[in-house]
């Protein structure tokens, strides 16, 4: 069951993309999202794909645990690519037969689109295979720090992402427990229609729900015990440390979209 | 005469307040754990010892009665001084342990307390190297057997270096393999230093190891010495739900069985020494 997890997936490794800091890795992703829109035509989409061939390359990840990150998305690639193909009305018709008609602008809007989506997708499975989710989680708390003048719980936010993936395989294990116990009895979760499966989970839900309030409840004592006390005059463990190479691949990141602006029409 | 470490007098907790019916689950109970003590708290389940451990840091307050720690009353001013003073491991190896990796959760207590970085990171290496954990620094918590996630929260624990470890059921949910792991990290780390140990048990094999022995009943005191003379009683204690030390029970057996022996035995060694030169003595 864990196997098929990818969230939270990370397969370590000692490459360019693995030893950035993780701050570094997520301003990449998220100014890559703004990036992506600037191009327009056929040369700024090859330069997108090129360039994010070159950050594949340069994560050392097989492309294997990437085609694998992009199964889930890829019947959303496919309907948004015929989305745009039988509803663009521009440019010569290309293709006609009875009611369909294919537009030149539909196809191109359809891969133009579908290419966004595929480096995007790409990019943001290589920020969580090359990183932690506790790099990952201590990013997301320095940066987003400055909100606390907003009265948004930073910390407490940071920590329940972290206890959350903590937690992540032990409830997992646990299901699979109550599963084969429930089983054991005779309950039957595979056959039958689909309102007979969804009520054969009950029996699996409750257990679980159970048993996680239990196991908050210990935590929470547990915590407590160990002096948590909130966020207020805590220090760290993690330091994260920003380098020069973190600065260099946000400023190659700005160069490619000053490329970009250059070449779009 | 030793420094007082945590003292009870007289004290009685219950849990509903209102509700008249309802026995106390602590009545009545004082002690006194003294400086480098490893005092034990058997009982079977119900018999109050979990509420005791509760009592003694804080998690609780007693409606009568007092709680010293250190000398000084345990109130909500010095309750966090006196936590720092305190590592606790509870039962469960799984719901106590926060952090994603061993050495994460190993500096949850420091972070807490505000230990620069610096000082952190040396004292998670030497707590994980005082449990023998070293080699498992990035593991994540799934990866480790229940004995060793148990000693990642002793390794927790000992990282503030506090003067007291008080052990809640700490191994009742380990294979016997992992209890001698634990254990023997708990003895190892008293011959270091002069760490105060408070176990709380319903295992009398663990008991044994304590100098002293604090019996539980109903929420009552019922018995208070060393291991030998608690385990005089016999069949007392069976009677009050606990489980006899093998050595003991076999001993025991052995007797019924007609054969001689000359004392009652606690531990596997003295009954092996006792048999094997039973019958030199006709």
């Amino acid at each position: 069951m864990l196997e098929k997890m990818i969230f939270g997936r990370f397969i370590p490794g000692d490459s360019f993309i693995h030893r950035l800091d993780a701050r570094a890795k997520l301003i990449f992703v998220f100014l890559f999202i703004a990036v992506v829109f600037i191009a327009n035509n056929w040369i700024t989409y090859a330069i997108l794909v090129l360039f994010t061939f070159l950050i594949i390359r340069m994560s050392r990840i097989r492309l294997y645990f990437l085609v694998n990150g992009l199964k889930p998305v890829v019947i959303l690639i496919i309907f948004t690519f015929l989305l745009h193909l039988f509803f663009t009305r521009e440019g010569a018709i290309i293709f006609e037969w009875k009611f369909l008609r294919i537009y030149e602008e539909g196809l191109r809007q359809g891969i133009f689109i579908s290419i966004r989506f595929f480096v995007l997708v790409i990019l943001t499975s290589i920020l969580t295979l090359t990183t932690t989710p506790i790099s990952i989680t201590d990013a997301l708390e320095t940066l987003l720090n400055p909100l606390k003048k907003w009265k948004l719980p930073v910390h407490e936010l940071a920590l329940m992402m972290s206890i959350s993936l903590r937690f992540i395989p032990t409830l997992m294990d646990e299901t699979d427990k109550i599963m084969k116990a429930q089983m054991a009895r005779g309950s039957d979760m595979t056959t039958g229609s689909m309102k007979e499966r969804m009520n054969a989970i009950v029996p699996l839900l409750i257990p679980l729900f159970v048993s996680a309030f239990k196991r908050a409840e210990d935590l929470a004592t547990a915590m407590e015990v160990r002096g948590y006390k909130g966020g207020e005059g805590r220090t760290r463990y993690r330091k994260l440390e920003w380098a020069t190479k973190d600065t260099v691949i946000i400023v190659i990141l700005l160069i490619l979209a000053i490329i970009l602006v250059y070449f779009r029409s | 005469m030793k420094r007082e470490i945590i003292s009870l007098q007289e004290v009685t907790f219950t849990y509903a307040e209102e509700d008249k019916s309802m026995r106390p689950a602590v009545n009545n109970v004082s002690y006194t754990v003294y400086e480098g003590e490893w005092v034990a708290i058997v009982g079977h389940n119900g018999s109050g010892k979990s509420t005791l451990a509760r009592l003694m840091n804080g998690l609780l307050f007693p409606q009568t009665g007092k709680v010293r720690v250190f000398g000084e009353p345990l109130d909500e001013q010095s309750l966090w001084d006196t936590r720092s003073q305190m590592g606790m491991v509870f039962q469960n190896p799984d719901n106590q342990f926060v952090g994603a990796t061993v050495q994460d959760d190993v500096a949850f207590a420091l972070e807490n307390n505000g230990v620069p970085f610096e000082e952190m990171v040396e004292r998670v290496k030497r707590s994980l190297l005082k449990v023998k954990m070293s080699d498992f620094m990035n593991s994540e918590p799934h990866h480790l057997s229940g004995g060793q996630k148990q000693r990642v929260a002793i390794a927790g624990a000992i990282a503030l270096q506090p003067k007291i470890l008080l052990l809640d059921e700490a191994t009742s949910m380990l294979d016997p393999q992992g209890r001698d792991e634990v254990l023997s990290t708990v003895q190892q780390l008293r011959a270091e230093t002069d760490l105060t140990v408070i176990s709380i048990t319903h295992d009398l094999e663990e008991a044994l190891l304590a100098d002293r022995v604090i019996m539980m009943n109903q929420g009552n005191k019922y018995a208070e010495g060393k291991p030998e003379e608690i385990f005089q009683r016999g069949q007392e204690l069976v009677d009050l739900g606990l489980d006899l030390p093998f050595a003991m029970n076999v001993s025991r057996l052995l007797k019924k069985q007609g054969v001689t022996l000359v004392a009652e035995h606690m531990s596997e060694e003295e009954l092996v020494n006792d048999l094997w030169t039973s019958h030199f003595n006709k």
